[in-house]
C-alpha cells in the first residue's frame, strides 16, 4: 500500500481533535439533567428545525453511504442510482407519518418505537418483537460505520500488521464511546453540523474538480463500459432490472425511518412542526447523494482501479476503495485530509446516534419491561449509557475479527428485518384497526420469508418471483412486507373473533396524535 | 374544506402532489436512455437529479400550503 500521507494525516487528526472537544463540550449545550433518559437519549426533545436538519441528515447519510453508493456505481453501474428515487420517496413518508408519531411520543414520554407499540397495542410480545428487530438490524449498521472509518484510515496510508493494525480504529472508537457516554445525543447533534459542512464541501469540490480534470462529462461517460451506463433492458416475459430498481428504492425508503436511530433523530425535534419543515428542507441532501453516486463513475474514468499505488487498497477493501482512491488521485494532500475527515466524522455521528437508539431500546423495552420494572430515572439513564458502550464495543469486535463481507450481508438482512415492523409502527400511527396478534404473526412470517429469500439468493438483495411464465425480480424486503401486510389484514378479523375477553387497552387517544 | 383539521396531522388534498414525485420515478423504462444528454450527462442521470429538484419544490409547496394553513377555531 502507499506510504503515509503526512499532510493529509495531520489535517485529518486536527479535525478529529476539534470534534472530540466539541463532543465533550456538547454536554453543556442547552443544558439538561443528563441523568434523565429523555435528556441523555433524546437531547431533551429540544432541537429546533436547523439542528434537527443536521442531525437527521447526519443520521441518514452515513459514512457507509458515501463509500458504498459510489462503490456500487463503480462496480455495478446504473443500478447504484436507485439511491436517487429512494431519497425522493423518503420525504413524503417523513412528512405524513412522523409528525403524528412525534406528538403521541411526547404526550406519553415514549422514547423508542417499541414504547409506542407497547402503549398503542398493549401487547408486550409485539413490543418485544419490534425491540429485538430494531436491535438486530442496528448492530451491523454500526459495524459498517466503523468499516467506513477503517477504509479512510487505510487510505491515509496508516497501515501495519498484527495487533497494531487496528490501533487507529480503536482510538477513534474510544473517542466516540467517551463523548457519547458523557454527552448523549447532544454530542452527535453538535458534531453533525461540522460533518455535514465538510461533506458538502467535499462533494461539491469533487463534482467540480473531477470533471474538469477528466475532460468533462462527455469523456467521463465515454469511459464507462456500455453495460454499466444504463439498466439492462428486461428480457421478454420479465420486468427485469426495472422492477429490481424500483422495489429497491421503495423498500429502502420504507425501511429507513423504521430504524431506531432514525426515530431517535426525529423524536429529538422540538415540535411536530419542526419535522415537517425538515421534510421540506432535507431534499437538499438527496441532490448531494445523487452527485456522490456519480463519483463512482469518476473513479472509473480516472482509471484508479488500474493504478499500482491503489492496488493494495482495492485488494483489501474491494470497490469500497473507489472513493478514497479517487479523492487521493484528484485532490492536493491537505484537501485529502479534509475529505477523509468528512467521511471519518461521517462515521462517528451516525454510529453515536445508532448506539444511543439501541441503548434506549434495550433500556426501555427489555430491561424495564422484563427485568427491573420500576427503575429510578437515574438508574434508567445510567443503564442506557452502559448499553451504548457495550453495543459499540460489540460492533468494534465484529469489524476487527469478522470478515468485512459479514457486516455487509448482515446489514442487507437488517433492511429486510426492519421493514417487517412497518405495519405495526407506521400504520399503527394512523389506525388501531389491526389485531396485535395478527401483526405479530405477519411480522414473523415476513421475517422468516425474507430471510429465506435472501439465503436462497446467496445474500443478494433481489429475489425473483415467477408467476405463470412471467418473472419479476425485486427487493426481498419489498415482497415480504407486502406478504406481512396481507397476513396481518387477513388474520385481524380471525383473531378478533377468537379473543375471549376485551382487547388490550389503547393507552393513546386520537387527540394525542395532534398538536 | 378541511380548515378545521390540525395542520400538522390531518388530511389535505395537497398531499396528492406527493403522487407526482412517485409517478415520475416509478418506472425506469421512461428514463432508462442515453439521449438527450445534458452537458455530456446521459438522460438517465440528469433526469433523476431533476426529479429530486421537482420533488423538493413539490414538498415545499405542500409544506407552505398545509403547514401554514390558517387555523380556524
Amino acid at each position: 500500500m502507499q506510504e503515509v500521507n503526512w499532510t493529509a494525516l495531520i489535517v485529518f487528526v486536527v479535525l478529529f481533535v476539534f470534534i472530540t472537544w466539541l463532543g465533550f463540550a456538547a454536554a453543556r449545550w442547552r443544558r439538561g439533567d443528563l441523568d434523565m433518559l429523555h435528556e441523555w437519549g433524546l437531547g431533551g426533545r429540544r432541537f429546533g428545525t436547523l439542528i434537527t436538519w443536521f442531525l437527521v441528515g447526519g443520521d441518514l447519510y452515513t459514512a457507509y453511504t458515501f463509500i458504498a453508493v459510489p462503490a456500487l456505481a463503480f462496480g455495478a453501474g446504473a443500478v447504484a442510482f436507485f439511491a436517487v428515487p429512494y431519497t425522493i420517496l423518503i420525504y413524503p413518508i417523513l412528512f405524513l407519518v412522523f409528525p403524528r408519531l412525534w406528538y403521541v411520543c411526547r404526550k406519553h414520554n415514549y422514547i423508542t418505537p417499541a414504547d409506542f407499540v407497547r402503549g398503542r397495542f398493549g401487547n408486550r410480545w409485539l413490543a418485544l418483537a419490534i425491540t429485538v428487530t430494531g436491535l438486530v438490524a442496528t448492530l451491523p449498521y454500526i459495524a459498517l460505520q466503523l468499516l467506513g472509518l477503517q477504509v479512510v484510515i487505510g487510505a491515509l496510508g496508516v497501515t501495519s500488521t498484527g495487533y497494531t493494525a487496528d490501533v487507529p480504529l480503536v482510538i477513534a472508537f474510544v473517542i466516540l464511546a467517551a463523548f457519547t457516554y458523557s454527552s448523549g445525543l447532544r454530542a452527535p447533534a453538535s458534531i453533525a453540523v461540522v460533518k455535514d459542512t465538510l461533506i458538502y464541501i467535499t462533494a461539491f469540490a469533487a463534482v467540480i474538480v473531477a470533471p474538469i480534470q477528466l475532460g468533462g462529462f462527455d469523456k467521463i461517460f465515454a469511459a464507462i463500459p456500455a453495460q454499466k451506463v444504463l439498466l439492462a433492458i428486461p428480457p421478454a416475459h420479465s420486468t427485469g432490472s426495472y422492477s429490481a430498481y424500483v422495489t429497491l428504492a421503495i423498500g429502502s425508503a420504507l425501511a429507513l425511518f423504521l430504524y431506531p436511530h432514525s426515530m431517535t433523530g426525529i423524536l429529538s425535534a422540538s415540535s411536530g412542526h419542526a419535522i415537517r419543515r425538515n421534510a421540506a428542507m432535507l431534499p437538499a441532501y438527496s441532490f448531494m447523494l445523487g452527485l456522490l453516486a456519480l463519483l463512482g463513475f469518476f473513479a472509473i474514468a480516472a482509471g484508479v482501479g488500474a493504478l499500482p499505488e491503489f492496488a493494495g487498497g482495492f485488494k483489501q477493501f474491494g470497490t469500497n476503495f473507489a472513493v478514497p482512491a479517487l479523492i487521493l488521485h484528484i485532490f492536493p494532500a491537505w484537501f485529502v485530509g479534509v475529505a477523509f475527515a468528512a467521511i471519518g466524522i461521517g462515521a462517528l455521528v451516525p454510529a453515536a446516534i445508532m448506539s444511543i437508539g439501541a441503548a434506549n431500546l434495550y433500556t426501555r423495552n427489555i430491561h424495564r419491561e422484563f427485568i427491573n420494572k420500576n427503575p429510578t430515572d437515574k438508574q434508567e439513564a445510567q443503564m442506557a449509557k452502559w448499553v451504548s458502550l457495550i453495543v459499540k464495543f460489540g460492533a468494534l469486535l465484529f469489524i476487527i475479527f469478522a470478515p468485512t463481507q459479514y457486516a455487509i450481508q448482515l446489514q442487507l438482512l437488517g433492511g429486510i428485518w426492519i421493514i417487517q415492523t412497518l405495519p405495526t409502527i407506521m400504520l399503527g400511527v394512523f389506525t388501531r384497526w389491526f389485531n396485535d396478534w395478527a401483526l405479530l404473526i405477519g411480522w414473523a412470517v415476513g421475517t422468516v420469508a425474507g430471510t429465506a429469500m435472501a439465503i436462497s439468493t446467496n445474500l443478494s438483495p433481489t429475489y425473483t418471483i415467477a408467476l405463470g411464465g412471467y418473472t419479476m425480480p425485486g427487493y426481498a424486503a419489498f415482497f415480504t412486507v407486502v406478504l406481512n401486510l396481507v397476513i396481518a389484514v387477513a388474520l385481524t378479523p380471525v383473531f378478533n373473533s377468537l379473543r375471549s375477553g376485551v382487547a388490550p387497552r389503547d393507552a393513546t387517544a386520537a387527540a394525542d396524535y395532534r398538536s | 374544506m378541511n380548515g378545521r383539521r390540525d395542520p400538522d396531522t390531518g388530511w389535505s388534498w395537497w398531499y396528492l402532489l406527493f403522487l407526482i414525485q412517485l409517478a415520475v420515478v416509478i418506472w425506469p423504462a421512461f428514463y432508462n436512455k442515453i439521449e438527450p444528454t445534458f452537458i455530456g450527462i446521459p438522460f438517465f442521470y440528469w433526469y433523476q437529479l431533476l426529479c429530486v429538484i421537482i420533488g423538493a419544490i413539490l414538498t415545499a409547496i405542500v409544506y407552505f400550503a398545509v403547514a401554514h394553513a390558517p387555523r380556524s377555531s
